[in-house]
């Protein structure tokens, strides 16, 4: 009988762990995969030529694939998104977790999940149906689609992840800091901004990377917006990103087109490393403290 | 002696539940009183109405009038942020902010607009000598004060709560998480502090009371039973609860 049990134990063991390794092994393969797709390319335009070229004419009949034009348009494209969504995310964080009537909170903060929860197509969809024409006639530009309209739709995009992790964030601040600040007679609102945000910064630091590498990380609401042309960015011009130019040349590649695709992916793939990695720097110096 | 807080007919209820019922005292100034009794019996609860720091729990229901010198404390009109840095307070549990050791007691001046480095410079060396721990923190004042002793961080507080310039410490259980060692200094500054301020402290160490207090009041079931000088309150308790209690028959 406990000879049995042992037997099922061992079994139900290894099935689970084969289980976790199964993601484990889809990590590994895809890195594997992206870096041995990724590589050649890249060897044969040359890493500079590659990275720091700034002209992307992969049909032509003499191509050349500079992907510099990509990287500053997701680098301008994400800073921008953040520069937008993380006041806008922070104060309704200390909205919700502080200030907000338990009703109020409930509301909103379905609202939230449900932001959360849209498909990315919509928001392109409605970007391009609202928001570029907006933005044509408001600043009188031939064409709306552009990297502004990429950042707006990024904004709202990352606002809910930065919300709820803002708001898990100061909600974890003790409340006996927040007594003591308001022992010593400060208002509740110079409580929270002086006292409960610095103490949740890390949390905050964290909610503020996980919406970079959602930013970053899109594809198809930015390019139903931004008009996807591979020029240098800037605000009013359509621009391409990491992401969509991918996306909209891989149906059509071949050869060596099709290889710089793939080294294009990986160089998406090294941010988003990149972006993991500051992500777990911050949890982790939460942890600790 | 002059009294400095006054309560008259105090009530107070959590939701339906009554905690404090007609509480009447004078508190006299620049003197250190002692609310003891056991647990629930809302010592603290009154503590806290002192510096209106229950108006933070939902549902609290509050009768009768409480003054500060003249001041209504409960009045409509009244700017409860001024009354706070009047009626300073340290609680249970040491709570500096998790920053360093300098801006935790220039948190409250700040607060309340001192601005310029010589004149909180000033300020912090102050409140940190009146809370006797200057000498132990004065190398690392920039250091997180997170990494000071439970002791040190209750000195700490102290020093906090004593940098916006208050004339009342309500000290909340001060020493209840402290070791004994740590718990005499915070005793022995708390005597030295009443020549500049008034002390009131909840303890439910009946020899702390003994020890350090000029007056007593003892606190059952949310009555005041009794108050007066300690030694006389110790020695000839006029009330039977409060004799019971002192003598170790319940609590």
């Amino acid at each position: 009988m406990q000879k049995q049990q042992r037997l099922a134990e061992t079994i139900i063991h290894g099935v689970f762990l084969l289980l976790g390794l199964v993601t484990v092994g889809c990590v590994l393969l895809i890195t594997v995969y992206l870096v041995l797709s990724g590589i050649p390319a890249i060897r044969q335009i040359g890493l500079v030529d590659f990275l720091l070229g700034d002209t992307w004419e992969s049909t032509a009949a003499e191509p050349s694939f500079g992907i510099l034009p990509f990287i500053l348009t997701s680098v301008y494209g994400t800073a921008g998104a953040i520069l937008f969504g993380v006041p806008v995310g922070f104060l309704a964080a200390v909205y919700l977790a502080k200030l907000a009537p338990p009703r109020v909170k409930a509301v909103v903060e379905s609202a939230v999940s449900l932001l959360a929860g849209i498909p990315s197509v919509v928001y392109g969809l409605v970007g391009m149906l609202v928001l570029v024409p907006g933005i044509r006639r408001l600043f009188h530009v031939p064409d709306g689609a552009s990297l502004l309209s990429a950042i707006v739709v990024l904004a709202i995009m990352i606002l809910p992840s930065i919300i709820k992790v803002s708001v898990t964030a100061l909600e974890a601040v003790p409340s006996e800091y927040e007594d003591a600040s308001l022992a010593l007679g400060a208002t509740s609102i110079e409580t929270y901004f002086r006292v409960s945000a610095p103490a949740a910064k890390s949390g905050i630091a964290a909610a503020v990377v996980l919406g970079v590498g959602r930013a970053i990380g899109e594809a198809m609401a930015v390019m139903m917006v931004s008009g996807n042309v591979p020029n240098m960015p800037s605000l009013f011009q359509s621009v391409r990103f990491l992401t969509t130019a991918v996306a909209s040349e891989m149906a059509y590649s071949s050869g060596l087109q099709r290889q710089a695709l793939f080294s294009i992916a990986l160089v998406l793939y090294l941010f988003i490393l990149l972006i993991n990695a500051a992500l777990n720097f911050f949890l982790k110096r939460d942890k600790e403290r | 002696m002059n009294s400095i807080i006054t309560a008259k007919d105090l009530c107070l209820w959590y939701g339906s539940a009554q905690a404090l019922k007609n509480i009447d005292i004078d508190i006299p100034e620049q003197s250190i009183t002692a609310f003891i009794g056991p647990s629930g019996c809302g010592k603290s609860t009154f503590l806290k109405t002192l510096n209106r720091m229950n108006d933070l729990v939902p549902g609290v229901k509050i009768t009768g009038r409480v003054r500060y010198g003249k001041q209504d404390v409960y009045a409509p009109g009244l700017d409860v942020n001024l009354l706070r840095k009047e009626i300073g307070m340290v609680f249970q549990k040491p709570n500096p902010f998790p920053m360093s050791i300098y801006d935790n007691v220039a948190y409250g001046p700040r607060t309340h607009g001192v601005k310029g480095k010589a004149k909180l410079d000033d300020i912090v060396e102050r409140s940190l000598r009146d809370a006797a721990i200057w000498d132990e923190v004065k190398d690392r004042l920039k250091k997180n004060a997170l990494g000071l002793s439970g002791g040190q961080q209750q000195r700490l507080c102290i020093a906090r709560a004593l940098a916006v310039g208050p004339k009342v410490l309500l000290m909340d259980e001060p020493t209840s998480a402290l070791d004994p060692i740590s718990t005499s200094k915070i005793e022995e500054l708390a005597m030295g502090l009443k020549e500049k301020y008034t002390i009131i402290i909840v303890t439910h160490n009946m020899q702390q009371a003994v020890r350090i207090s000029d007056y007593t009041a003892f606190f059952l079931l949310g009555e005041l039973i009794e108050f007066g000088g300690t030694e006389r309150l110790f020695s000839q308790p006029e009330r039977r609860e409060t004799e019971d209690y002192i003598t170790g028959r319940f609590g």
